[in-house]
C-alpha cells in the first residue's frame, strides 16, 4: 500500500522493465536445465565407456611365450605328415611340454613339472598342429616360436608392475613368468583368436567370431522376413485398406505389439516354432523367426509413417497421368517412402541385435564352440555371449566380457550411423 | 515392372525362409546338453576337449538350471530333445516318473564329483568362524525360541553376535542365489538343515511330520537379512568387495578364482579348500551329476565317446583338467566303479 502511494503512475514499459531481469533469469535457468540433462547423459555415457574400455582393452592383447620347439617324430608319434590317422592322434601337447622342460631344465619333481606345463595354453598345441599341417617339411626341425600362454599367466603378466593379480598361479609359476619377463621371452601380441574363434572355456582361446556370425545369420533371417512383410502390411493398411472398425482394431493391436516385453515373444517362439513346428533349438533360424515377430511392429509403424509423409499431390498427379493404384504405389509412393522405411528397419534391426531376453527361451544361451556355418547350426548371438562370459568364474573372462561389449557397441553404432546416413542421403523435402 | 519383380523376389525369399524353417528336419549330428549352471563350467570344458580331440562336432551345452534341464530332458525321445542333462543334485523321484511317462525309460546316471559351497566375505574383513548351527540360526525363517523353550519363532536375530556371542557384532547380511538355483537348494539342505538337526527336538520332528520338518529346516528368512543377488556368482563377489560386512554364498570354483578379493568362512573348524572338500571334512559340499538317454546312443553320434572322455582319469581324476577348473574329484575306487558302470551303460532302475 505504501509503495503504491509513493509511485502512483506506472507505465507498461516500467512494468516490463521491472520483471525483465527475472524473466531473463528464468530463461537462463530453463536453458541450464536442458544443458544439465544433456551433461548428465553425456557423463553417464563417458563413465560407461571409460569403464568398459579400461576393463576390456586388455582383451585385445594376449601373452605369448617364446619357446624353442622341436617337431620330434617320436614325441609326436608322427612319421609321415600325410598320414591322417597319425596326425589325428599326434601328441602336440607333448611337444609343448618338452619345449617348456628344455627352457626350465632345473624343474624335476612331478608336481613342479605339472605346474610348469600350465604355463602354456591348450591353444599352443593347436597352433603347432596348424604349422605342421601347413608345412610338412618342419617335421624333425627345431623352431623358435611364440606360443600362446595360459590365461592365469596372461592375467598375472598384464598386472605386473601394478596391483599384481595372483589368482590361481603358484609361487613357482610366478617366478618362472618373471624369469621369462627378464629374458624378454614373454610379450603381448594382438589377440587374433578373439576375432577368429568361437566360444571356449579357456579364456585365451575364447573368441567373438562364432557369436558375431550367429548374430549375422539371425539378423539376415530377421531382415529377409520382417522387411517385406512389414512393408507390404504398411502399404496395404495405408494405401488400400478401407477405414473401418477392423482396420482400427488391427492398428491398435500393432501399436500394442510394439510395446510387448520381448520375453513374451520368446515364450511364443518356444510354443509355436519349437514345440509345434519342431524347428531345432539354439539355431539362428528359430532366433530369426522370433526376432521377426518382435521387429515387425516397429517396421510396420515406421513404414506407415514414411508412407503418410508422401504428399497426396504426388499420388493425385500420378493418377491424373493414368497410373493404376498399384503403379502409383510402386513407381511413386514406395521410392519416396523408402528412406524412412529403411531407417525404421535399421533401427528395428539394431534393437534385434541387442536383444537377449527372448532368446533365453529358445536355447540360444548355449556353449557353442564351432563357428556356425549355416542357419541351422547351433549358435549364440553377441548379447548372449556377453552374458555367458560375465557368468564365468575365470578372471580373464572379465576383460573378454568388456571387449565383447565393445564389439557389440561398435556394431550398434555402425548400424545407427548407417540409418542416419541413409536418411540424410535419400531424404526429400517438399 | 522392375520394381514389381524386385518385390516378388523379396516375397518369395520370405516365403522360402519360412518354409525351410518348418522343413529343417529334426536331425542332429551334435550332442545336445542342458541343465545345471553349476555343472556348466565343467561340462563345457569336457565338451570342448572332446570336440578338439575327436572327429565329432563339439556338443552344444545350454545352461538352464537343474530343474529346467530335467524338464527338457524328460520331455521325450528323439532328436528334438536333449541327450544329456546336468544336475547339481540327484534326479528326484517325481522327475524320474515324468521321464517314464514320456518314454524316457533308459537313463544312465553319472556322478562326476563334488562342488563345495562357500560362505565368503571380503578380504578386507576378518574371516568368519561359523558352525552350521550358527548359519541356521542366522538365516532360517523360523528358529527355536531364544528363551530355550521348544517352540519356534520368526527369526529375531539381527546381528551375528546375537546368534553366537563368539561372533563379531555386525549385522547379518548374506548375499545368495534365488530359489531357482541348485546352489540355493544345496545350501539349504546341507547348511541350514545340518544346523537345524543339531536341535534334537527339531530332528525328532522329521519322523512325525516330514513336510513340516522340511519347511522348518530348509526355509530361508525373507525379512531382508538374506539378499537374493541373482544367479551370477561374479556379481556376488563384486558386491562383497564393496561391502566388507556382508557374506556371500557361491561355489568353490569362484572362491578359487577370486582369492585376491574374498575369503571363505571357516565352517565347523574347516576352511574350504580342495582337500577338505575332497575328504568330506568340509561339511557343505554337494554331488554333481549328469544323466544320459541310453536310447540316444547310436542315434546321435559321439555320446559314448563323450562319456568315455568325461569318465577318463585325465578329465575327472585327481590331477585331471576338471580339478584345475575347481571340481572336487571322487575317491579313486569310487571313480573306478562309476566309470565301469557308466561305460557298461547301466540304467537307473528306480530312485
Amino acid at each position: 500500500m505504501t509503495d503504491q502511494a509513493k509511485a502512483p503512475v506506472e507505465s507498461t514499459i516500467d512494468k516490463v522493465n521491472k520483471t525483465l531481469a527475472r524473466r531473463y533469469r528464468a530463461e537462463k535457468r530453463f536453458r541450464l536445465y536442458g544443458m544439465l540433462s544433456i551433461g548428465f547423459g553425456l557423463l553417464a555415457l563417458v563413465v560407461l565407456f571409460t569403464d568398459i574400455i579400461s576393463k576390456g582393452k586388455g582383451a585385445f592383447l594376449q601373452s605369448y611365450i617364446q619357446l624353442e620347439v622341436t617337431y620330434d617324430s617320436d614325441v609326436l608319434g608322427v612319421y609321415d605328415v600325410n598320414d591322417e590317422d597319425q596326425m589325428a592322434l599326434a601328441n602336440f601337447e607333448g611337444v609343448v611340454k618338452q619345449a617348456l622342460r628344455n627352457r626350465f631344465p632345473e624343474v624335476s619333481s612331478r608336481k613342479d613339472k605339472k605346474e610348469l606345463y600350465q604355463l602354456a595354453s591348450l591353444g599352443a598345441a593347436f597352433e603347432l598342429r596348424k604349422q605342421l599341417t601347413a608345412d610338412p617339411q618342419l617335421l624333425g626341425k627345431t623352431e623358435t616360436l611364440w606360443l600362446l600362454a595360459d590365461d592365469d599367466i596372461d592375467t598375472y603378466y598384464k598386472t605386473i608392475g601394478g596391483e599384481e593379480f595372483i589368482g590361481a598361479t603358484s609361487d613357482k609359476q610366478r617366478a618362472w613368468t618373471k624369469s621369462l619377463v627378464d629374458a624378454d621371452e614373454i610379450e603381448l601380441k594382438f589377440n587374433i583368436n578373439f576375432f577368429t574363434r568361437g566360444d571356449s572355456r579357456e579364456p585365451e582361446l575364447a573368441g567373438i567370431w562364432g557369436a558375431a556370425k550367429g548374430s549375422f545369420f539371425t539378423l539376415l533371417i530377421t531382415l529377409v522376413l520382417s522387411f517385406p512383410i512389414g512393408v507390404a502390411a504398411a502399404i496395404y493398411l495405408e494405401e488400400f485398406a478401407p477405414k473401418n472398425k477392423w482396420t482400427d482394431l488391427i492398428e491398435v493391436n500393432i501399436n500394442n505389439l510394439a510395446a510387448v516385453p520381448s520375453i513374451i515373444f520368446g515364450l511364443l517362439g518356444l510354443a509355436v516354432f519349437i514345440n509345434f513346428f519342431h524347428t531345432p533349438r539354439s539355431t539362428p533360424i528359430v532366433a530369426g523367426l522370433v526376432l521377426t515377430l518382435m521387429t515387425l511392429p516397429t517396421i510396420i509403424i515406421s513404414s506407415r509413417a514414411a508412407i503418410k509423409a508422401v504428399p497426396p499431390s504426388i499420388r493425385q498427379a500420378a493418377m491424373g497421368m493414368g497410373a493404376s493404384p498399384m503403379q502409383v504405389v510402386l513407381h511413386h509412393v514406395l521410392p519416396l517412402a523408402m528412406p524412412g522405411m529403411l531407417t525404421g528397419s535399421i533401427i528395428g534391426m539394431a534393437q534385434a541385435l541387442g536383444e537377449s531376453a527372448p532368446l533365453l527361451m529358445i536355447g540360444l544361451v548355449a556353449f557353442v564352440v564351432d563357428v556356425p556355418g549355416a542357419i541351422n547350426d547351433p549358435a549364440t548371438v553377441l548379447p548372449v555371449q556377453i552374458y555367458l562370459w560375465a557368468d564365468s568364474p575365470e578372471r580373464a573372462f572379465v576383460e573378454k566380457t568388456s571387449a565383447a561389449i565393445m564389439v557389440l557397441l561398435a556394431f550398434l553404432i555402425a548400424m545407427n550411423t548407417l540409418a542416419v546416413f541413409l536418411r540424410k542421403r535419400l531424404e526429400r523435402r517438399w | 515392372m522392375k520394381k514389381s519383380i524386385k518385390l516378388t523376389i523379396a516375397g518369395v525369399a520370405a516365403a522360402a525362409t519360412l518354409a525351410s524353417a518348418a522343413a529343417i528336419a529334426a536331425s542332429r549330428d551334435y550332442i545336445s546338453i542342458v541343465g545345471s549352471s553349476t555343472v556348466y563350467p565343467f561340462a563345457t570344458v569336457v565338451a570342448e576337449r572332446f570336440g578338439n580331440a575327436t572327429k565329432f562336432s563339439t556338443p552344444k551345452i545350454e545352461s538352464t538350471g537343474s530343474g529346467g534341464g530335467m524338464k527338457l530332458f524328460c520331455a521325450g525321445l528323439g532328436a528334438e530333445h536333449p541327450d544329456i542333462t546336468n544336475a547339481s543334485r540327484r534326479m528326484k523321484a517325481s522327475e524320474f516318473e515324468m521321464c517314464k511317462e514320456n518314454g524316457v525309460t533308459n537313463i544312465v546316471e553319472v556322478l562326476i564329483g563334488y562342488d563345495g559351497i562357500v560362505l565368503a566375505n571380503s578380504n578386507k574383513a576378518k574371516p568368519m568362524n561359523l558352525t552350521r548351527r550358527d548359519i541356521y540360526l542366522a538365516l532360517g525363517k523360523q528358529v527355536p525360541n531364544p528363551d530355550g523353550s521348544e517352540t519356534l519363532v520368526a527369526n529375531p536375530y539381527k546381528t551375528w553376535k546375537e546368534v553366537n556371542p563368539a561372533l563379531p557384532n555386525i549385522k547379518i547380511e548374506v548375499l545368495g542365489p534365488p530359489p531357482t538355483s541348485g546352489t540355493r537348494d544345496a545350501f539349504a539342505e546341507l547348511a541350514l538343515e545340518g544346523g537345524a538337526k543339531s536341535f534334537p527336538w527339531i530332528k525328532a520332528m522329521k519322523k512325525v511330520d516330514k513336510k513340516k520338518y522340511k519347511a522348518i529346516a530348509r526355509s530361508v528368512r525373507e525379512d531382508g537379512a538374506y539378499i537374493e543377488a541373482g544367479e551370477n556368482d561374479n556379481l556376488i563377489v563384486q558386491k562383497l568387495n564393496a561391502n566388507p560386512k556382508a557374506l556371500g554364498i557361491f561355489g568353490f570354483s569362484f572362491l578359487e578364482q577370486n582369492s585376491d578379493k574374498v575369503q571363505g568362512s571357516i565352517i565347523e573348524g574347516q576352511e574350504p579348500t580342495f582337500d577338505t572338500i575332497a575328504d568330506k571334512s568340509y561339511p557343505v559340499s554337494r554331488p554333481l551329476y549328469f544323466y544320459v538317454k541310453k536310447d540316444h546312443i547310436g542315434v546321435i553320434p559321439g555320446i559314448k565317446q563323450y562319456l568315455a572322455e568325461f569318465t577318463s582319469e585325465k578329465a575327472w581324476g585327481e590331477d585331471g583338467y576338471l580339478a584345475d577348473k575347481g571340481m572336487i574329484p571322487m575317491g579313486t575306487s569310487k571313480r573306478r566303479d562309476m566309470a565301469s558302470s557308466v561305460n557298461g551303460l547301466q540304467t537307473l532302475k528306480s530312485l
